[in-house]
């Protein structure tokens, strides 16, 4: 992809760390759009927190290139950086107010008084936390805490904007309306944004393109939606959502033995009373009832099958027919068109 | 007003009474000596009250002398050790080097013998170099006795200063020294008072050493006590124990909104 200097957030070239003698980071590359929004997704110990502490400067590459709005930060410590983090436990500076931890960027660049004022509180108006500009951090809730992270960051006016699991230290209710003020807030500014998360839910709903990343390199890095439905290596079919994974060929319609790995989606299964064209009969083993659908596993002569279904519903022990709509056909690990 | 039997209640307000007696006791003996006029067995009250003992400490030559030695000597001594103590408390506390440990321990063991014994050989040593009987020889001792306190706590608080909370102020755009100066040193700056606090009494109080290598040429406060109990009446001595402990008073006062503030662990949300 050819970018102008205009439309360029943020370029990861070429990428290298190695920590105590293990290799962290593995020739790396990622681009960014300007104004996207970037997850940076995989489980611990797969490189994306030293990838995000790499862009932010706090760790020097071992080889490679960041580039940041078109410009070369590279060499630059954080100070220098045009970039801003929201840390995973916030680090507010406990002796300061709301209203001083968000003006210390501010004074740090030389701002007058009045102008510094006028931004402090313009940011904490951004977030909704005026009303708490001359409480310490110690008095506020958590949420709230990261609320005047995020105007910390933002008052700042950074090219790009650094997320470390912004969600993890807030309980499951106030997770989902933070991820949308958080999402709301980056279309509403156009800023570009990388978020490291752990949790693919987060990371599919509020990305617009989601790297996954797998022992210090990227697997896949497309929107949510490509990477649930064209996972372009097992490893990503099976560490995205829920996946049947068999080893085997398919050929009409059934897993037979084999050297290739075949993935196939629980939605993509159909379960019937009657045969259906390309269907193999079971028997029902577990229904499960998930809320919004049922998950029925089916025994088949070929395989266990676990369907995701919310019409015909069939009932423990019934014969059923159970046809394949579409499969994923991995060689070496890498997806079989 | 409720008179319920509280005997767990009783027994801590007892115990706690019985503390502050134990600790207290001794100073107000000494507070009621140093304004009468004499107190002694047989007789259960004092008789007379007086400021004679004061004027007579203030008015004393020897006295004053002592006392300006030590309020000069103690300040100076807090200091050289801050400049020689806290960057080495820094190092410490923050960079993982070679011997490290070694070095902490090293301080930690010079301060668990019997001091009289170094202070025997340092007065050799003194004699060599023409330090003894000079400010500066009473001026090193009293220093040797700090160091411990400025290094063991400050390199603890240092070391307890999040690195996140650093990182965010680069992050914010600091330099190196000016995320030193406003975070890391004002973060850890109750353990530093602390030491302060410790090293300026650890200072103010040491007598052995400031006696050996000191009189007759110079005597502090505590040295002086030595001639004190021998040579005037035990209400000049009740009086100098008094001035004496004022200085501790004053400086925990002082510090004790600073240390008990407890901002370290305030507001910082630990994983």
């Amino acid at each position: 992809m050819m970018n102008t200097k205009d439309d360029m957030g943020l370029e990861l070239r070429g990428l290298n760390k190695i920590l105590g003698g293990r290799v962290i980071i593995d020739d790396l590359d990622l681009s960014v759009a300007k104004g996207e929004m970037v997850s940076l997704l995989g489980p611990s110990g797969c490189g994306k927190t030293t990838t995000l502490r790499m862009i932010a400067g706090f760790l020097p590459v071992d080889s490679g290139q960041i580039m940041v709005a078109g410009r070369d930060v590279t060499a630059l410590g954080p100070d220098k950086r045009p970039s801003a983090m929201v840390f995973q436990n916030y680090a507010l500076w406990p002796h300061m107010t709301a209203s001083k931890n968000v003006a210390f960027p501010l004074k740090i660049k030389g701002l007058s008084k009045i102008e510094i004022k006028e931004k402090v509180e313009a940011a904490l108006e951004l977030v909704n936390l005026l009303h708490h500009k001359d409480s310490r951090p110690g008095q506020i809730s958590g949420g709230e805490q990261q609320r005047v992270a995020l105007a910390r960051a933002l008052v700042q006016e950074p090219d790009i904007l650094l997320l470390d699991e912004p969600l993890s230290n807030l309980d499951a209710k106030l997770r989902e309306k933070v991820r949308e003020d958080i999402r709301e807030l980056q279309r509403r500014l156009g800023i570009t944004t990388v978020i490291v998360t752990h949790d693919q839910e987060e990371a599919l709903s509020i990305s617009d393109r989601v790297a996954v990343m797998n022992s210090g390199r990227i697997e896949q890095f497309s929107t949510p939606q490509d990477l649930y439905r064209q996972p372009q290596t097992e490893y990503v079919a099976t560490f995205i959502g829920s996946l049947n994974r068999f080893e085997g060929n398919l050929q009409d319609g059934q897993i037979h033995g084999g050297t290739d790995v075949i993935g196939i989606r629980p939605e993509d299964l159909t379960i019937a009373n009657e045969p259906l064209e390309g269907s193999h009969p079971g028997i029902v083993e577990l229904v499960i009832p998930r809320g919004h659908f049922f998950e029925v596993v089916v025994r088949r002569q070929d395989g266990l099958f676990r369907a995701f279904t919310n019409e015909n519903v069939p009932t423990f022990g019934e014969h059923v027919h159970v046809k394949i709509k579409k499969a994923l056909r991995y060689q070496n690990g890498k997806l079989v068109a | 007003m409720r008179t319920i039997f509280r005997p767990a209640r009783l027994l801590l307000n007892l115990s706690v009474l019985l503390m502050a007696f134990f600790i207290l006791g001794p100073i107000l003996w000494l507070a009621a000596h140093a304004f009468v006029s004499g107190w002694q067995y047989p007789h259960l009250y004092p008789s007379g009250f007086t400021f004679t003992w004061w004027s007579k400490v203030f008015m004393d030559s020897a006295l004053k002398t002592a006392i300006k030695n030590s309020l000069i000597l103690s300040p100076i001594v807090v200091l050289l050790s801050m400049v020689i103590c806290l960057p080495a408390a820094y190092a410490a506390g923050r960079m993982n080097y070679w011997g490290r440990k070694v070095f902490m321990i090293g301080i930690f063991s010079a301060n668990s013998f019997p001091k009289i014994g170094l202070f025997a050989a340092i007065a050799t040593l003194y004699y060599t170099l023409n330090l003894m009987g000079t400010f500066v020889g009473v001026l090193i001792i009293q220093l040797l006795g700090t160091i411990i306190y400025m290094t063991w706590i400050p390199a603890a608080a240092f070391a307890s200063v999040p690195r996140n909370l650093e990182e965010a102020a680069r992050d914010a755009g600091a330099s190196k020294f000016r995320v030193f100066r406003t975070i890391t040193l004002r973060m850890a700056m109750p353990g530093i008072l602390v030491a302060i606090v410790m090293s300026f009494l650890a200072s103010f109080d040491e007598a052995q050493g400031s006696y050996l290598v000191g009189a007759p040429a110079i005597y502090t406060m505590p040295t002086e006590m030595y001639s004190l109990v021998q040579n005037y009446p035990i209400q000049v001595a009740a009086v100098f124990s008094i001035l004496l402990a004022l200085p501790s008073v004053l400086l925990l006062g002082l510090a004790r909104k600073h240390i008990m503030g407890g901002q370290l662990a305030d507001g910082f949300q630990l994983k």
